[in-house]
């Protein structure tokens, strides 16, 4: 197995276990989703309207809690300092991280929300929609949340700065998700797709490389 | 004489201390007369006397986006060059241009409110000029939450980067997209001459403005990093 697989696997196998937080997010995912209609009220074809939005939102601030950990945790015990000395370099090992928590955080939180839909009495166009912005959109969360994970990774509390990097960031992610489910329950064409596919593959390609100097520039000192 | 022998930072408090009276009194010189002509321009045939929240609301916001750009270009040099000078310089200019973005989103508020009948509208213009906010309040918080100085310029060195690509979608939003706001009318000669020159002169006064509260920035932080390292020789003895 390559390294870039082995560091994968490795990823993946400690996010979903125990203190990992890839069902965390599952979890809190479910929370915000049910606490909304609570807030709003349960006007269903109110809720149908503002479906899109909420998943939305409550996906990326899902996806945002295991993040602050990304590299944080192997900075601590001194994983980090060993796998920048492999031959891996810190772009690949950067992309390895991020595709990880997209794999455990960020396709469940997708395919969950296909249930959660139905609380939000939601068409089926309007969740086949859903789900697709989902799947081509949660990579760019992961990809931008990879880089401010990165950033913040020698901060002690750095999981309370992360949302405010990489939030407003994610703004067109949250924008084109939720607009192209709105076009698709109108029946209107969908060009949310395409930018959000494009925001999703220039986020990560990009991003490793932020992520890899901001790696080097926090392991320097 | 090259721009990076201000990177000696001796060399730039003298010159900066040379240059910071003049910048100052220019500043006030161009607000002081650009009020005045603001005040005595006539009203607007569509919006009346509310056209000279313009001669407020227009600089803050360009003002603000040039700090970011500024802030953006000088945390670069930062990275690739490695000056402390421009790290220093990218990390005072952001509690500015966060002022000044605040300012720009009041006074639109303001303006918004008797012209379009709302506070606020979730435009592309508004919304993306709100994200710049965020991006400068994530950019301080990054900055003061790490400790160890190099690190942190060098950490927001890359978030200012990385944001730097909102200000092409601030500035041609009004152009991709369907909005209330006022289509780019500067550079598209669409303003009468009789606004544009208190404009300028308001534009001018902000950014000489900008400028000479980010020089006093910067020379206070030279003598802060000047008097920190004298207190440690003094206490290692």
């Amino acid at each position: 197995m390559t390294p870039f697989f082995v560091l994968l696997s490795r990823d993946i196998r400690l996010a979903v276990r125990a203190g990992g937080g890839a069902a965390l997010a599952l979890a809190f995912f479910a929370c915000v989703v049910t606490l909304v209609p609570l807030g709003v009220g349960a006007d269903l074809k109110l809720l149908a309207r503002i479906a899109g939005g909420v998943l939305w939102v409550a996906a990326v601030l899902a996806a945002l809690l295991s993040l602050d950990r990304l590299f944080q945790a192997d900075y601590e015990d001194g994983s980090l300092d060993l796998i920048a000395l492999s031959p891996l370099s810190l772009e690949t090992t950067a992309l390895a991280k991020i595709a990880a928590h997209w794999l455990a955080t960020g396709l469940p939180l997708t395919v969950l929300s296909a249930l959660l839909a139905v609380l939000f009495d939601l068409s089926s166009t309007g969740t086949a929609a859903l789900v697709i912005s989902l799947l081509i959109g949660t990579p760019a969360v992961s990809a931008i949340g990879g880089v401010g994970a990165a950033l913040t990774l020698s901060i002690r509390r750095g999981g309370l700065i992360l949302p405010l990097i990489v939030l407003p960031l994610l703004a067109p992610a949250v924008i084109f998700g939720s607009g192209a489910v709105l076009a698709a329950e109108d029946g209107l064409a969908n060009g949310a797709f395409l930018f959000l596919a494009a925001f999703s593959l220039l986020s990560v390609a990009l991003s490793p490389f932020a992520a890899a100097a901001s790696v080097r520039l926090n392991l320097a000192t | 004489m090259s721009i990076f022998e201000l990177a000696n930072p001796k060399r730039f408090m003298e010159v900066s201390g040379l240059v910071l009276p003049w910048i100052a009194a220019a500043a006030a010189l161009a607000l002081v007369v650009g009020l005045i002509l603001g005040f005595r321009v006539p009203p607007d045939y569509q919006q009346g006397e509310t056209i000279r929240i313009m001669f407020l609301h227009v600089p803050a916001a360009t003002t603000a986006m040039m700090a970011y750009g500024v802030m953006a270009v000088a945390s670069a040099i930062g990275l690739i060059n490695r000056h402390p000078l421009a790290d220093v310089a990218a990390k005072t200019a952001a509690p500015l241009g966060a002022v000044f973005t605040a300012l720009g989103l009041i006074t639109g508020s303001l303006w918004g409110k008797p012209m379009w009948g709302a506070w606020w509208v979730w435009d592309g213009r508004l919304t993306s000029f709100l994200l710049l906010l965020l991006l400068y309040l994530g950019y301080i918080a990054l900055g003061s939450a790490i400790e160890d100085e190099t690190r942190s310029a060098r950490a927001c060195a890359i978030l200012a980067i990385i944001g730097a690509v909102n200000l092409p979608i601030i500035y041609f939003s009004v152009t991709w997209w369907t909005t209330l706001h006022q289509a780019n009318s500067i550079f598209a000669g669409k303003i009468a001459p009789v606004f544009l020159w208190p404009l300028f002169l308001m534009m001018g006064g902000y950014t000489l403005l900008f400028f000479s509260l980010w020089l006093v920035r910067i020379r206070t932080e030279i003598l802060n990093r000047r008097a920190r390292s004298v207190m440690l020789s003094r206490a290692v003895g």
